[in-house]
């Protein structure tokens, strides 16, 4: 139901861009709502990373996935389980670039009567081929914000471009990208945990990502814009002097348009796992509790049970049983 | 705000990076390729309208090459003239590589492969 | 337990594949031997927690007070607002799912709503409904509200949690539920529903100073008990003291291990360890319990029972303190104690009396664990031991969740292990280290009416020690943790049978050589020590 439901929310927004373009309503979709997507991103963001800001971390609470720093002659490690700032910066790194936790993900299946766990890096690789293709993909675009381009942007689409077959000349990460996503979705589909677990918010950003990496490779490979006319547009936005050319075509305003809700919606959803995996504090605190006292800001004035107390109450069989007391009686 | 510093610090840097396209633009004023010179429906060489080579050329190109290449079909005819299929004696015949082609792939930060073997006279034999 | 079913039953049972049906519209089935007894209104009434009463979990009416949505809610914002960890793990879950079949939980009873990623979202969809914007369009937005049925679901679902963070590893964001439990019961005290079986060892320990209820001559007549045997099988008459001030160090330990077997042979072990080394030190009455079912409670109940600690060091004058064998015990210790009830700047930073060592990774608590004493002891060759006094024992070593997970502890016992035991097998990599699978117990479950529960929860590590039984002959489990020592016995006479539990220093405590002692020919259990068993006939 979530799954139909996303789909469909995503088929009407091609909808609505189609029939915006249709409707020459370019300064809409070609400027508007682009600049006010980035406003809603920029602001969202802060909003929430802010949000979580506010609330302290009252306590030092690392998972620890390797031996402790102790004793100087038992060997640490000082990356699943760093003591320093340094190592959670080397542990942080690992996670965020390379997805170390995921790397170690497991198949727990009943085999014969017993629970059996194998190796299961699908999700990783999938993973890590999306974000990572994805990243380049963004900086791959910055050639229509940027005038000149610089080298390394053209290094760059140069190098995944590397292959050389058709032209305009295939550039894999798209096609990585396409086929990550869409191994994400497929597991949502099929594996009946995942599905299980899904919820729309799960699936609408899978369908709005295909949306614009199919509208993106439409664009470059079969269905022709101008291109010349779409940076002359993209141009005008980064700034702030505004054009919309005639004729650039309703494939490149469908694509627009999803990018554009994709920005809106990101500080929305569960998106933000892009910055919130650097406040988790399971990950970003050295293991280092009992050596650097932690401070909690609200540290509770409590109720305690004292010893005087503990005493008066039992102070006549501690006496008989020849255990020191403070006071005799 | 608890560990304010560094919050900060990270959210800078990551609008840094997000609006990079923008105050990397400040101020400037783009200079975009020159506007088409002929009528967009007029027909070019290989029958396509010339408001849509500027989306599409590579896509002919490529198809001649193959004609060339694979079908030893060397030449077409336009308007009763006989053109070689050829970017060298061809298309650069009346394109100047660098005003032309160069001024557009420059601007999209397009960069074909065409002239690794392909030169042309203004730049000489090299 | 007469219809206790079979284990192969409750195996069979097991299927991965969730149901059809939503999760939201599956109501929870209220399985016998799979929920807690409520607390009994005396107990919270004594450690001052609001809306104790008389109630019952079966019974459709809970007698909840009139306002519990409103008292609920404001909780929740409450934690929202000081726990950092609570706000961004309601927030940035992806469910993507790498959580889902690392539950111990899960694996046992196949519950969908065992899968970490949806024990968080029984709470997140409140979350949403109530504390986000696209939350108030409901379902779509997986967002639902807050009702009596709901507040029960999430009562049974987290006392199906052992908040052992196995989950935590795997996830990409370390999203822990042990976090989410926690806020989860604190809740969920606000409340009065509490279980029996946590709020009786609160009341407890906030009285007598320790979970058990164990009052200062029960204390001293146990530890009777325990140095008669020890004389009997040593020669040797150990003497600690209690409440002794000027002592250098204070030994804190979980009072289970002064309670029952086998944890009293853990017991028997440090008191041997200290005798032989001469160490200046007291055990404490009033702070005789090193774990904390403040915990598995609320953090204000956790800092109240923890207070113990410090206060007492403080009043006897200690220098540092020195920790037994516990899980969760350490994890407060070492992640919550100094933040709550520090900072110890009345203690000194610890040094080994023996070996001079700093234990400079304790030099703000000030508070030692003894594996990391122990194992720099054996490593300066401060003890004399004899390893083939263990030879009729095959060890593995069941790595517990806190000190794993919340810790790092995995060398030093290995190192002790090693050195006492010449016979030693570890479990598959899977199941060990910051991998390692809980008891099924841990966070207050230890409930004899949650038995069929704990069973299923403690499956994963029962299997793995059949495995190593079967391949290695392994016939000891050791560990270091007191909950273990007391649920792991029947858990594996449920799935595996004849494989022993011990703590690391009942190993310590048979291999050690004492000064004095006479030929040693049981064990500390009182059994024949490798060749000694013909000894007991002849005489």
């Amino acid at each position: 139901m979530g799954m139909i439901f996303s789909l469909v929310a995503v088929i009407v927004l091609v909808a609505i861009a189609f029939m915006g373009a249709k409707q020459n309503l370019l300064g809409l979709f070609g400027v508007a709502i682009p600049y006010l997507a980035v406003l809603v991103f920029i602001a969202g963001f802060i909003r929430k990373v802010i949000k979580w800001g506010q609330s302290p971390v009252p306590f030092h609470i690392p998972t620890t996935c390797g031996q402790q720093k102790s004793l100087p002659w038992i060997k640490h490690s000082s990356l699943d389980n760093p003591s320093t700032t340094l190592g959670v910066v080397g542990r942080m790194a690992l996670e965020v670039l390379l997805f170390r936790s995921l790397f170690r993900n497991l198949k727990t299946d009943m085999s014969d009567g017993r629970a059996v766990y194998g190796s299961n890096k699908w999700l990783w690789l999938g993973s890590i081929a999306f974000h990572v293709t994805f990243v380049v993909v963004f900086i791959r675009h910055l050639r229509f914000f940027m005038e000149p381009v610089p080298t390394w942007v053209n290094a760059i689409d140069a190098a995944d471009g590397f292959l050389q077959v058709g032209v305009p000349h295939l550039l894999i990460t798209g096609v990585v990208l396409l086929a990550a996503a869409t191994y994400l979705l497929l597991r949502r589909i099929f594996n009946a945990q995942v599905k299980y677990i899904s919820l729309p918010a799960d699936y609408f950003p899978l369908f709005l990502i295909i949306g614009i990496a199919v509208s993106g490779i439409l664009m470059r490979y079969f269905i022709k814009v101008d291109i010349i006319k779409v940076k002359e547009l993209t141009m005008g936005l980064a700034t702030f002097h505004t054009t919309v050319p005639d004729g650039i075509g309703v494939i490149f305003f469908v694509h627009l348009f999803l990018i554009s809700v994709f920005f809106a919606y990101f500080p929305f959803s569960k998106l933000m796992h892009l910055g919130g995996v650097f406040l988790s504090p399971t990950r970003n605190l050295a293991n280092n509790s009992r050596a650097v006292r932690h401070v909690n800001p609200w540290n509770p004035k409590v109720k305690l049970h004292t010893y005087e107390e503990y005493e008066d109450e039992f102070r006549e069989v501690m006496k008989s049983e020849g255990i020191p007391v403070e006071k005799e009686s | 705000m608890y560990n304010g510093g560094k919050i900060i610090a990270g959210l800078i840097i990551f609008i840094a990076l997000v609006t990079f396209p923008f105050y990397t633009n400040m101020g400037k004023t783009i200079e975009k390729p020159a506007d088409l010179a002929a009528a967009p429906d007029e027909l070019h060489i290989g029958d396509l309208p010339i408001g849509q080579m500027r989306a599409e050329h590579m896509m002919l190109l490529d198809k001649w090459r193959d004609e060339v290449v694979r079908g030893g079909q060397r030449y077409i005819t336009y308007d009763g003239d006989e053109y070689e299929k050829s970017i060298q004696n061809g298309c650069l015949a009346c394109h100047s590589k660098q005003e032309f082609c160069g001024k557009c792939h420059n601007f999209a930060g397009v960069n074909p492969y065409c002239w690794n073997c392909h030169y042309s006279e203004e730049e000489g034999l090299l | 337990m007469a219809d206790k079913p079979k284990p192969n039953d409750l195996l069979s049972e097991i299927n991965y594949t969730p149901p059809s049906r939503k999760w939201m519209d599956t109501p929870v089935e209220w399985k016998k031997g799979y929920y807690c007894y409520g607390a009994k209104p005396k107990n919270l009434d004594y450690i001052g927690f609001p809306n104790g009463r008389e109630w019952n979990v079966t019974e459709q009416d809970w007698k909840l007070v009139d306002n519990w949505k409103e008292i609920f809610l404001e909780g929740m914002e409450n934690l929202l607002k000081k726990f950092r960890s609570f706000r961004l793990f309601m927030d940035i879950c992806v469910r993507c799912g790498a959580c889902a079949d690392k539950c111990h939980f899960f694996i046992g009873t196949g519950d969908p709503k065992n899968m970490p990623v949806l024990r968080a979202e029984l709470l997140r969809s409140i979350y949403r409904r109530y504390f986000t914007i696209a939350g108030k369009l409901g379902r779509i937005a997986g967002a639902r509200d807050l009702t009596e049925d709901v507040f029960k679901e999430l009562w049974y679902y987290f006392y199906q949690c052992t908040e052992c963070r196995r989950c935590s590893v795997f996830c990409p964001y370390g999203i822990d539920t042990a976090e989410i439990t926690m806020m989860g019961r604190e809740l969920i005290n606000l409340l009065g529903c509490c279980t029996d079986w946590i709020s009786g060892p609160l009341a407890n320990c906030y009285r007598t100073g320790n979970h058990l209820g164990l009052q200062p001559h029960t204390i001293k007549s146990n530890f009777e008990y325990m140095l008669d045997d020890l004389e009997e099988h040593t020669g040797v008459r150990v003497e600690p003291t209690f409440n002794r001030k000027g002592a250098e160090i204070l030994f804190v330990t979980p009072s289970a291990d002064f309670f029952a077997e086998p944890g009293v042979f853990t017991c028997m072990g440090y008191l041997l360890l200290f005798h032989q080394l001469g160490l200046d030190y007291t055990w404490s009455t009033y702070a005789s319990e090193g774990g904390n079912f403040g915990f598995f409670t609320s953090n204000e109940m956790m800092k109240r029972l923890n207070s113990k600690i410090y206060a007492e060091a403080k009043r006897l004058g200690v220098k540092w303190i020195l920790g037994g064998e516990c899980g969760h015990m350490w994890r407060v210790l070492h992640q919550y104690m100094d933040t709550m009830n520090g900072p110890a700047d009345f203690l000194e930073e610890p040094v080994s009396p023996f070996t001079g060592t700093k234990f400079e990774n304790a030099k703000s608590t000030k508070m030692v664990h003894i594996t990391e004493f122990t194992a720099d002891l054996i490593r300066h060759g401060k003890l004399k031991l004899d390893p083939k006094r263990n030879d009729n024992h095959t060890v593995t070593f069941h790595d517990s969740c806190n000190t794993s997970r919340g810790m790092g502890i995995f060398e030093e016992p290995r190192y002790i292990l090693n050195s006492v035991c010449n016979h030693f097998h570890e479990m598959p990599d899977n199941t060990i280290r910051e991998q390692t699978f809980c008891c099924g117990s841990g966070s207050g479950l230890n409930a004899g009416e949650i038995e069929e529960l704990r069973m299923l929860g403690g499956y994963p590590r029962a299997n793995a020690v059949k495995y190593v039984k079967e391949k290695h002959g392994v016939n000891m489990l050791s560990c270091i943790c007191a909950i273990d020592r007391a649920v792991l016995p029947p858990l594996i006479d449920y799935w595996v049978s004849d494989v022993g539990v011990c703590g690391v220093h009942e190993l310590l405590g048979n291999a050690l050589i004492m000064d004095g002692e006479k030929e040693r020919e049981n064990d500390l259990r009182g059994e024949p020590l490798p060749g000694m068993e013909d000894k007991g006939e002849e005489e």
